[in-house]
């Protein structure tokens, strides 16, 4: 077995006073990709965001290569390595694609590092190296997920948090993009996955985690999770 | 059908072509040089009112630079800008007048009262978004003004006057030419700093900070750091102006910081165009000589100048010399 990278212990959270997360324990090994599976509301996002310090743990613990890191403010959790790749992108409009990819490398000091994480993400996804003086509001929505993953990627990520990649875009896209997530997956990337569409989440996955209320009601590995259609039926939204 | 057309960019004018001119590295250089021996050459030109004008417009200059690192660079607003002016001007003022300090002993704390100024300000609105960021920072502006005209250390309305001038190797520092030099020279190393900021790793944290500021956070960006050496910075500049303002004049009161001080100064940023320094400058120079090149009209000077600057805003939202970015 690989070394833990991320691990989060019965953690709590709450928007104002509604908890929104009632102990969720998950792990992340070096290596994998783990899927973060529930309906709506299930606490899938507010996860991710506790683990990244966009919202604080009320109680519980998060670990990143055995250290706890629960109470650090978001850019301290980012700096260390754990990059969240939000929900809607958050693309910086007005700004080159280059510039946006320069934005993940802030933190690295060293212009060599950032010259080959550049030209690495330019291999990766060719159509931002195509596109590298455009303006980023001119990209499609499945580019701009390109361009967020690969922002993330200059940062050099010790586990990538990506919510929800293949919102918004349509039914080929989708594919696409779990194609990249799997790609990314095989140079390396650790990678904890949010996602609503739950048969092709578990396909890439090697782990798979299903919330429900704020809570892990389900784990497995991705194949047991895929294999048993209850899960799909009462948990993922049903059948394809 | 010309509804798929692609827009096509219009011909370059006049004044696109001499903007080209300054964003070309090369030819930038000449300009510049030009620039600097009009200001030198200027004060004999002019004759002595038109050099405490344009020794206006520089102050202007220095102050529109500092308040475009607020809310060019890094996206923030502030409505009472005035303010860290008048720190400058007052703490050169109590210390000379009421202590008997040397005048360039009093620089460094007035650059410090600035800077505790600018994490006062910044501080508690670091959460706040525009509309009530704009409110807190009037709000500081008048209470800075208001503590002014109340404080017996700062001479309450009637302020402080007798402020001594400023000599340099036995050198008094007075006449309206000398103090015109002084802030050319001021102006000058205040685009430099504007300019090395601008493209320093903090300026390019006030770039993403200003774009998207969860985005900068989830890339390591510390959002509060980078906020607050905004409004330090800003107010540094600010000071500094007011520094030589009292010096300048011999004499500070409430009313040379206003809320419409502060206006005047944004609309020098909003006009010229925001985060674009050669704008900024512009802004500045038409703020300050708009009304005096209208002077002529007599008491519809203001109205006139008025409609001009809407007309400006109608046709030019961005700014007359917007950045590269809208």
């Amino acid at each position: 077995m690989s070394e833990t990278v991320l691990s989060v212990r019965d953690i709590e959270s709450f928007y104002g006073k509604i908890q929104a997360l009632h102990g969720v324990t998950l792990e992340v090994r070096k290596g994998q990709i783990v899927a973060l599976l529930g309906s709506n509301g299930a606490g899938k996002t507010t996860t991710l965001k506790t683990i990244s310090g966009l919202v604080r743990a009320a109680a519980g613990e998060v670990q990143l290569q055995g250290k706890p890191i629960t109470s650090l403010a978001a850019h301290t959790i980012a700096r260390l390595g754990v990059v969240h790749v939000p929900e809607g992108r958050h693309v910086l409009k007005g700004l080159s694609v280059k510039e946006n990819l320069e934005l993940g490398a802030f933190t690295v000091r060293d212009a060599h590092v950032r010259a080959e994480r550049m030209a690495h993400v330019f291999e990766l996804f060719p159509r931002m190296a195509e596109r590298r003086h455009q303006d980023a509001s001119l990209l499609s929505g499945g580019e701009q997920q390109m361009l967020a993953i690969g922002r993330a990627l200059m940062h050099g990520p010790e586990v990538l948090l990506l919510d929800e990649p293949s919102m918004g875009l349509a039914p080929k896209l989708v594919t696409d993009t779990m194609r990249i997530v799997k790609r990314l997956n095989e140079t390396g990337v650790t990678i904890l996955l949010v996602e609503q569409n739950a048969r092709l989440a578990l396909r890439l996955a090697h782990y798979g985690y299903v919330l429900e209320n704020g809570q892990v009601r389900m784990q497995g590995s991705g194949e047991e999770l895929r294999a048993d259609e209850r899960i799909i039926q009462a948990y993922l939204g049903g059948a394809e | 059908m010309a509804t798929n057309k692609v827009t096509t960019r219009p011909a370059p004018g006049a004044i696109e072509r001499l903007y080209a001119a300054f964003d070309d590295p090369r030819r930038r250089w000449a300009l510049y040089a030009v620039i600097i021996a009009l200001l030198l050459l200027a004060p004999p030109v002019v004759g002595r009112y038109g050099t405490v004008i344009l020794t206006n417009a520089l102050l202007y200059v220095i102050l529109a630079l500092g308040l475009n690192v607020v809310v060019g660079f890094a996206g923030l607003l502030d409505l009472g800008y005035a303010a860290f002016f008048a720190v400058g001007a007052y703490t050169t003022g109590i210390l000379t007048q009421q202590f008997g300090f040397n005048f360039w002993l009093t620089i460094p704390f007035a650059l410090c009262a600035a800077a505790i100024a600018g994490v006062i300000i910044g501080g508690p609105t670091l959460r706040l978004r525009s509309d009530y960021l704009a409110i807190v920072t009037l709000g500081f502006g008048e209470i800075v003004r208001i503590g002014a005209r109340n404080l017996e250390i700062t001479g309450q309305a009637s302020g402080l006057t007798g402020i001594p001038s400023p000599s340099v190797f036995g050198y008094t520092l007075t006449g309206p030419t000398t103090y015109y030099y002084i802030f050319a020279a001021l102006a000058v190393l205040a685009v430099i700093a504007a300019q090395r900021l601008l493209h320093s790793r903090l300026g390019r944290a006030w770039l993403y900070v200003r774009h998207d500021e969860d985005a900068a956070e989830a890339m390591g960006i510390n959002r509060v750091r980078v906020k607050l050496a905004a409004y330090i910075t800003g107010a540094v500049f600010g000071a500094i102006g007011g520094v030589f303002f009292a010096a300048n004049l011999g004499a500070i009161s409430p009313q040379s910081f206003s809320f419409q001080q502060s206006v005047l100064v944004l609309m020098a940023v909003i006009l010229g165009g925001m985060g674009k320094i050669p704008g900024v400058i512009l802004g500045a120079f038409i703020v300050i000589l708009g009304p005096e090149l209208l002077r002529d009209i007599g008491s519809l000077r203001l109205l006139v100048f008025a409609v001009i600057l809407l007309l400006i805003m109608l046709f030019r939202p961005s700014g007359i010399w917007p950045g590269r970015r809208s």
